[in-house]
């Protein structure tokens, strides 16, 4: 059985590969990233609970299967439900019967945690089962074709919510999953970037110490979704955290820490420009919305800041 | 206080254990509760709703007192309550849910699952009417709508038959030859929550009938496997005739299961209850509480030399066609009951499984379709027996003048 262990840097990583290749996840995307560095940082015996979403439909296209170990899959809303009813009959048979408690984890996309799964979610950690649930976030609903949701970004184009002549884009914030979770009284919760590996490995590491409920929040960049070159997917990635956007934090136990300190954040217009997604901002007649924007991270990097006890 | 049932000989000739009962007061409710605490359930999943809530209650008593060996969910709503049912059964536990009427609605999408994942999840339904309007009573919407997504339903007509019936569940849900999930209907308020008096078996001799389960692959990192994967037009389609063909399977298997239950208790189960039918020209088939309301005014009419009869069903799916063929043979007319609508078809939906079990029948009764009991009307003798007189009346002129009847509604 492999055990705990953070890394220092990428060579640390352990070989085995658990998420088989010849799964079809777009160029670029961020998500195999997230599923290789999880399976490698959760030690044996682990499984994995997959809402519906872009991962589940690109790993498991019958007979085949990415998947080297047991994966689960029930529906779009109710993963945190299903690995709450997991967790708790491997509590009863590890009593009854003797068998091992795997550790369980939940991968789900914005869409199925930050609308229609919540309420599961929700319910799952109220009620404390001992799971890692971690949402990847590629800001809208990309497996159906890139519908607005409740994780999508203000300013961004998306289906349905297109960067139209009255209303450019979706006007409302995304919202604060963090905040969510935390407040439910659960121990350990973070975000998570791809261009920032160790940070992320070591996060994951941690979550998997941890008994009890966890939320990790990964910004998963997505070339289809987003209009970019997927050759471009790092760099995007980087350039959220760089300009304050997507910050690096993590919450234990009562404590914020921000671990990726941006001290000189870079022009957001850097990051959009980027992205198609975003195109419209940089009109003339969108600049109050761009300035919203703007004035919105500043407002959230602060809020960081001070929870995080750091003078700004 | 305590009763030795009589020994039976099972098929081999074998004499086999008796079987030692207590005659105790329970309401449907804590019999079911009692069942799935003699079952010895790993997991219950579960949200209130009336008339379904004394189960759950009862159930958490039994765990927080120590009487059970079980971890209770307190799910946030019934899509939960059955997703992680569906996770805990594919974890090898023996699992336990109950609901009713939106509760069951609310879980829709996820009956289906647990059916293709070949779950082997027991849920007890107090059969409670549809909204809107809200209404907390019985009519029989909600074991209707589960009778499409590949669950094995049973219904009780009385308390004894609701405990019966959910070890009997158990035992179906997980043979390896059914492995699909059960329902138990028990009428709403007038089987949830009337006391009565029944048999329990005594712990002692519940797992000579219901030994533990043994899980079908289940979640093992050692042996990894994928459930529930995309699944497209190049196999989707195979993999639905397959999960057909056992379901049509199962039927032979829950026959043999009730007669070894039957063996065991005393207590005959079959799918389908007859009343008069060796003679009668007229009958009428209904479900749960009711029949014995019908059967009593059948045998008021019988002993003034009327030919009249009473077709009940205890398994509803897979629907026992063979059984209603059999029992339909010789009658001229059959009234079809249906406590619960089907807007705009032909008839509800008892009416439309006879209608099709029989449509290729050479000889088969006149049908019709009647509504009664929504939202806990009482059905009353006076209904009953104008039903058979309108049975007897479409009899000897040879049509249906009226396909769809209510009774007991204000005009």
């Amino acid at each position: 059985m492999s055990e705990l262990k953070s890394i220092k840097t990428l060579k640390d990583i352990p070989r085995k590969e658990q998420f088989a290749p010849g799964h079809r996840l777009c160029a670029g995307c961020g998500i195999p990233q997230l599923v290789r560095f999880t399976l490698k940082a959760v030690p044996d015996p682990k499984i994995v609970v997959n809402a519906t979403s872009c991962l589940e439909v690109a790993s498991t296209i019958f007979p085949y299967t990415a998947w080297k170990i047991p994966w689960i899959h029930n529906a779009f809303e109710n993963s945190a439900a299903t690995a709450s009813g997991i967790e708790a009959a491997f509590r009863a048979l590890e009593k009854k019967k003797g068998i091992k408690k795997p550790k369980i984890i939940v991968f789900a996309g914005d869409g199925g945690t930050f609308d229609i799964g919540m309420q599961a979610l929700s319910g799952a950690l109220e009620r404390g089962h001992d799971f890692i649930y971690i949402c990847y976030d590629n800001e809208a609903y990309m497996n159906t074709g890139i519908q607005r949701s409740g994780a999508t970004p203000k300013g961004a184009a998306t289906t349905t919510s297109p960067a139209g002549r009255v209303i450019p884009g979706k006007q409302e914030r995304k919202k604060d999953l963090i905040g969510i979770a935390i407040a439910h009284g659960i121990r350990y919760a973070a975000t998570m970037n791809p261009a920032y590996p160790v940070d992320m490995y070591n996060k994951i590491v941690k979550a998997a110490s941890i008994k009890g409920p966890v939320v990790l929040h990964y910004f998963t960049p997505c070339p289809t979704g987003w209009y970019f070159d997927p050759s471009l997917s790092i760099e995007v990635a980087r350039l959220a955290v760089q300009t304050r956007l997507w910050p690096l934090y993590e919450y234990e136990d009562g404590k914020y820490k921000i671990n990726i300190m941006v001290r000189r954040p870079k022009p957001i217009e850097d990051y959009f420009k980027l992205q198609r997604r975003f195109a419209h901002l940089l009109r003339p007649e969108n600049k109050w919305l761009l300035d919203d924007i703007k004035k919105d991270i500043e407002e959230n990097w602060k809020r960081l800041l001070r929870l995080a006890g750091i003078e700004a | 206080m305590f009763k030795r049932m009589s020994c039976k000989s099972n098929r081999n000739g074998e004499r086999r254990m008796s079987v030692k009962s207590r005659r105790i007061g329970l309401n449907g409710d804590t019999a079911v509760a009692y069942a799935a605490k003699q079952a010895n359930v790993d997991v219950i999943s579960a949200y209130p709703i009336t008339p379904q809530t004394i189960m759950v209650e009862k159930l958490a008593e039994y765990v927080n007192n120590g009487e059970l060996d079980a971890v209770f969910i307190p799910v946030e709503s019934e899509h939960t309550a059955l997703s992680a049912a569906v996770g805990a059964s594919l974890a090898g536990a023996r699992v336990f849910t109950a609901t009713a009427s939106q509760g069951l609605a609310l879980m829709y999408e996820i009956l289906w699952i647990a059916a293709g994942l070949r779950t082997t999840v027991v849920m007890a339904l107090g059969n409670r009417a549809f909204s809107p309007n809200i209404n907390i009573h019985c009519s029989h919407d909600d074991l209707y709508a589960v009778r499409d997504t590949g669950w094995i339903e049973l219904i009780a007509e009385n308390v004894q038959e609701a405990y019966d019936l959910t070890l009997q569940a158990f035992k179906i849900s997980e043979d390896k030859k059914v492995l699909f999930p059960s329902t138990i209907s028990l009428d709403g308020f007038i089987l949830t929550h009337s006391l009565e008096a029944l048999y329990v078996i005594d712990d002692a001799y519940v797992e000579n009938f219901l030994p533990p389960k043994d899980p079908v692959y289940p979640i093992d990192p050692n042996n990894p496997i994928t459930y529930g994967p995309l699944d497209l037009q190049d196999y989707y389609i195979e993999h639905k005739k397959l999960q057909d063909y056992h379901f049509e399977n199962s039927y032979p298997r829950i026959l043999e299961i009730f007669q070894e239950y039957s063996e065991f208790t005393g207590r005959t189960y079959k799918p389908i209850k007859t009343y008069g039918l060796d003679d009668a020209e007229v009958a009428i088939m209904i479900l749960g509480s009711s029949a014995g309301t019908a059967r009593f005014v059948a045998k008021k009419l019988r002993e003034k030399g009327q030919k009249v009869g009473v077709i009940s069903l205890t398994l509803y799916r897979p629907f026992p066609v063979d059984k209603i063929k059999e029992a339909t043979k010789g009658l001229k007319a059959l009234a079809i009951m249906d406590r619960s609508l089907s807007f705009g078809s032909p008839g509800a939906q008892l009416y439309m499984d006879v209608a099709s079990a029989l449509v290729n029948e050479r000889e088969k009764p006149l049908l019709f379709n009647v509504i009664y009991g929504l939202g806990g009307r009482d059905l009353t003798p006076d209904q009953v027996e104008y039903v058979f007189k309108k049975a007897q009346e479409y009899a000897k002129k040879g049509e249906v003048k009226e396909l769809k009847l209510w009774v007991g509604v204000r005009e």
